[in-house]
């Protein structure tokens, strides 16, 4: 194994047409599990399919440690990848049984029948379906389906595993079940994950790395925690966690951790120049002399209310409060810290 | 590690080239060399002498005449069964749909050998009743109106077909909004469904019109007799004086053919412009009138229709087959199954009849199965911009009359094959070569059908799994598709099994099929043992039409021609 290098990578369908994926570059380390996070449309099956092998791009490069697995004028085919995929669809294979979906990628191996049995034992325990062995996939529900695919993947060691929005068809009690099975995966194969959601919550509590797409690019790739706290850029800001961006006077120097002075100064100054500051609802705090502000909408979330408050000039924001507030109550909120963008 | 240049394609290398050759082996090039030889001949002038010869002139009147009248027939017939067991609440629609639909796949040899055991004064069954005209009265259908009639019952399911269609199209929710508007079943009927289910009629008459003027059984059995010739019974009578200029006649002929099927099929694309019923629309759910008082009446003519057009002659088809010795009357006493035993046990030209058409059929249902399992996948994996083109190409041979194809294989054929100087004319290989390019594209339908229905990730999952094309082939597409490709193989059998337009022009002897058996069993007077070879064909159709229709469900829609 080794770590999967994308270069420089863009993809167009259609001679002339809009790209797909733009000039877009990142490392995934050795086992890392690297969420590709985006709305929808953005290109992230386009390049998970890029790295099966399913595309070929049209410009950059694939590789594969040393290895170059695809470039725009080669290719290796998706037959020599040694890649697994879970997709959407789950794909398993309506005429084979349990046992022979998950056993399929070792048969085209030759590899002998009865050390295939033991594998696929292994990892039909491992999703915890030994019992379904010689069910048929259509026997089979929603997420049982989702392991055997898991199992599949599981069977051949792969070099790297794709997944692409594999929670999409299943309800929310499955999902978190799922999730779980996921990181055990993780956790157990050591194989470099990649994962497609445009779901933000899924991806922070999944992988190791989540990249944000936008429209084709690439906008930043970093650690779930430093994407919540630092955030490039007001799309990624407003794509990860709950917030509310201020438009504020622009700090003079790069500091970008704003506290509540600098905020409080920014918001009374009202320069020429302004900048955008994210602020997350748990740093804003209802207290005595801070800012003043109008309750606009209150929601019980059960262990709080999530607020939004109307600042004096008009400007939105987001808050938790513990005791109940009413639409057009008078408040003065505190701001404990803001990101510039 | 191999790396090779190939766009996330799917396909072997090879794949292209192969469909490229089939295609052009099969399609372009027998009608390429129809062209040739048409043109050719015009050009040296021998045009001139056939067309001012008043026989092509009148058989081209004949054609027209017959094949209009047909087509009204097929339109009245056909109309009417549409509209009535799709919108209204006529109770035993499925017997009656599957029962209105056996006349187009019984062979048109059959169908006419039949009704003449219905009528005039030889007939076995009116003897038997006591009902025939006296002796030396004429056949009635040996006339222009009994070839269009036959030509009306045999091709009304296609009217049948493409009307339903259209009308299972139709929206439910704009019809019931009309109605709860206040207007009447009538109002709804004449401003909403007629005018939307026009194009299926017209698309279905000029199918039917096509498929009449492509007929060669009928007007063979019925207008021969008469001395009254379409085109096609010209072409073939013009191959039984065979002379120097032949090649030319029968190559203007053909392309006269071909014209009038071009232009018919030319007005069906552009009544159906912009919605293919045949592929989408067919699972809706139709508006359902119901018919009060008027239900009875209604059911009864339904009945009474199918009576006449299929209890009626295959009974007389029977009796005949069961006629003892000239002269005496038949009944439980006199039948005898003598005719049944000599066509199975004692005349070898039956016999032959009976090997030749089976093995052929076989050969070509499972042979075309291969070629077509892989130019379907290419037709609609590739993303190829050449696919609909090649698509297109595929269904020419099936859409042309048989007689337009046979012709042109002749022409192919005649002289021995280039460089090995082998020559095909007169050996069962151009009749299963004729086979190969006619049934391409009923063989290519249900393939390409099953092929749309597979989610392509079935196939991305095996290519990560590490399978090679031929792995996934044997592995994961063909037991996908397995149910259509048995389908396949059914309707390519039952199709060559009983056809005659091809093989009438490229048999010789020992190498006959049972639809050239039939006909030259009738044409030698040998009426009864004809008719007892076409019972055993119609006990076969409707073996095979229930094979089919117990699959129906498992199958992709529209791969049953007569399920919509
Ligand atoms: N096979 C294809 N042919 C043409 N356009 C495509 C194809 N696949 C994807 N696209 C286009 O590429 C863009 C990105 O699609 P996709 O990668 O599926 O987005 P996502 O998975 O983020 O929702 C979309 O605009 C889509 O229409
Ligand atoms: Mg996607």
């Amino acid at each position: 194994m080794a770590k999967l290098i994308l270069n420089h990578l863009s993809k167009t369908f259609h001679l002339g047409g809009t790209a797909a994926v733009r000039d877009l570059s990142l490392t995934v380390r050795e086992g890392g599990f690297l969420a590709l996070l985006g709305p929808s449309g953005c290109g992230k099956t386009t390049v998970l399919r890029m790295i099966a092998g399913f595309e070929q791009p049209t410009d950059g490069s694939i590789l594969l440690g040393e290895r170059v697995l695809a470039d725009a004028s080669e290719m290796v085919p998706p037959e020599h990848r040694n890649m697994a995929m879970v997709f959407q669809s789950y794909a398993l294979w309506p005429h084979m049984s349990v046992a022979e979906n998950v056993g399929y990628p070792l048969k085209v191996r030759g590899v002998s029948s009865a050390k295939r049995q033991a594998k696929v034992l292994e990892a039909l325990s491992a999703v915890r379906l030994e019992a379904y062995a010689d069910r048929r996939p259509a026997d089979l529900s929603g997420g049982q389906r989702q392991r055997v695919a898991l199992a599949r993947c599981l069977v051949t060691e792969p070099d790297v595993v794709l997944l692409d929005e594999p929670l999409a068809n299943l309800d929310r009690h499955l999902r978190q079940e799922m999730e779980e099975t996921f990181r055990e995966f993780h956790a157990r194969s050591g194989a470099t994950m990649i994962y497609v959601t445009h779901d933000q919550a899924e991806a922070m509590a999944l992988a190791t790395d989540v990249a944000v797409m936008s429209e084709g690019r690439l906008l930043q790739m970093a650690t779930p925690e430093d994407l919540y706290a630092r955030p490039e850029g007001r799309l990624v800001g407003s794509l990860v966690g709950q917030g509310a961006i201020l438009t504020l006077a622009s700090s003079p120097g790069d500091q970008r951790q704003l506290d509540w002075a600098a905020l409080k100064a920014l918001y009374e100054e009202r320069g020429m120049t302004t900048a955008e500051v994210l602020v997350r609802p748990q740093d804003v705090v209802i207290s005595a002399d801070g800012l003043p502000a109008t309750v606009s909408s209150a929601l019980f979330e059960g262990e709080r209310y999530a607020l939004r408050l109307t600042l004096a000039d008009g400007q939105m924001l987001r808050a938790f409060s513990r005791t109940p507030a009413k639409v057009g109550d008078q408040v003065s909120v505190v701001i404990h810290s803001g990101w510039r963008l | 590690m191999m790396r090779v240049q190939n766009r996330g394609n799917s396909q072997p290398r090879w794949l292209f080239p192969f469909v490229l050759t089939v295609i052009c082996l099969l399609s372009v090039l027998p009608l390429a060399r129809l062209a040739v030889t048409g043109i050719s001949s015009a050009l040296q002038g021998r045009m001139g002498d056939l067309l001012t010869d008043a026989v092509v002139w009148h058989a081209l009147y004949d054609t027209l005449v017959t094949s209009f009248w047909g087509m009204v027939a097929a339109v009245i017939l056909g109309g009417a069964f549409a509209l009535l067991l799709t919108l209204f609440d006529i109770r035993g629609k499925a017997a009656l749909g599957f029962l209105f639909m056996l006349p187009t796949m019984i062979p048109p040899q059959v169908t006419a050998l039949s009704w003449i055991g219905m009528t005039g004064p030889s007939s076995t069954l009116l003897k038997a009743l006591g009902l025939a005209p006296p002796l030396g009265s004429p056949q009635p259908l040996y006339s222009i109106g009994g070839i269009a009639l036959l030509f009306g019952v045999q091709n009304a399911p296609l009217v049948f077909l493409s009307l339903r269609a259209g009308l299972l199209a139709l929206p439910r929710d704009g019809i019931e909004a009309a109605r709860l508007s206040g207007a009447s079943s009538w109002q709804v009927m004449k401003d909403i469904i007629l005018p939307l289910s026009l194009p299926g009629l017209a698309a279905g008459a000029a199918i039917a019109f096509v498929s009449c003027v492509g007929n060669f059984g009928i007007p063979a059995i019925l207008g021969i007799p008469a001395s009254i010739y379409t085109l096609p019974t010209l072409i073939y009578t013009k191959f039984a004086t065979f002379n120097s200029g032949t090649f030319g006649e029968v190559s203007v002929l053909s392309a006269m053919i071909g014209i009038l099927s071009i232009i018919g099929l030319a007005v069906e694309g552009r009544v159906l412009r912009g919605r293919d019923y045949r592929v989408i629309g067919l699972t809706g759910q139709a508006a359902v009138f119901r018919m009060n008082g008027w239900r009875w009446f209604a059911e009864l003519g339904l009945w009474l229709t199918i009576v006449v057009i299929l209890v009626m002659p295959v009974t007389a088809l029977v009796a005949s087959s069961l006629a003892p010795a000239y002269g005496v009357p038949l009944n439980l006493s006199t039948a005898t199954l003598h005719a049944y035993e000599e066509i199975l046990f004692r005349q070898s030209i039956t016999r032959t009849a009976f090997t030749n058409s089976i093995s052929l059929s076989l050969a070509t249902a499972f042979g075309l199965l291969v070629v077509t399992v892989l130019t379907g996948y290419f037709l609609v994996r590739s993303g190829s911009r050449l696919a609909p083109v090649l698509a297109a190409l595929a269904e020419i041979p099936y859409a042309l009359p048989g007689i337009v194809l046979a012709v042109a294989l002749i022409l192919l054929f005649a002289a021995p094959l280039p460089i090995i100087g082998i020559s095909l004319y007169g050996t069962t290989w151009i009749i299963l070569i004729a086979y190969f390019s006619s049934f391409f594209a009923v063989s290519l339908k249900p393939v390409v059908s099953a092929f749309r229905q597979i989610d392509p990730s079935l196939e991305e999952a095996a290519r990560l799994a590490g399978a090679d094309f031929c792995r996934r082939l044997t592995d994961i597409i063909v037991p996908l598709i397995a149910p259509a490709a048995g389908a396949s193989v059914i309707l390519v059998f039952l199709i060559a099994c009983n056809e005659l337009t091809v093989s009438a022009l490229l048999w010789s002897a020992g190498t006959q099929t049972l639809g050239v058996a039939i006909y030259n069993l009738d044409d030698s007077g040998s009426f009864n043992l004809a008719s007892a070879l076409s019972v055993l064909v119609v006990l076969m159709v409707v073996a095979m039409m229930l094979v089919l229709e117990t699959m129906a469900n498992r199958l992709p829609k529209g791969v049953v021609p007569w399920r919509s």
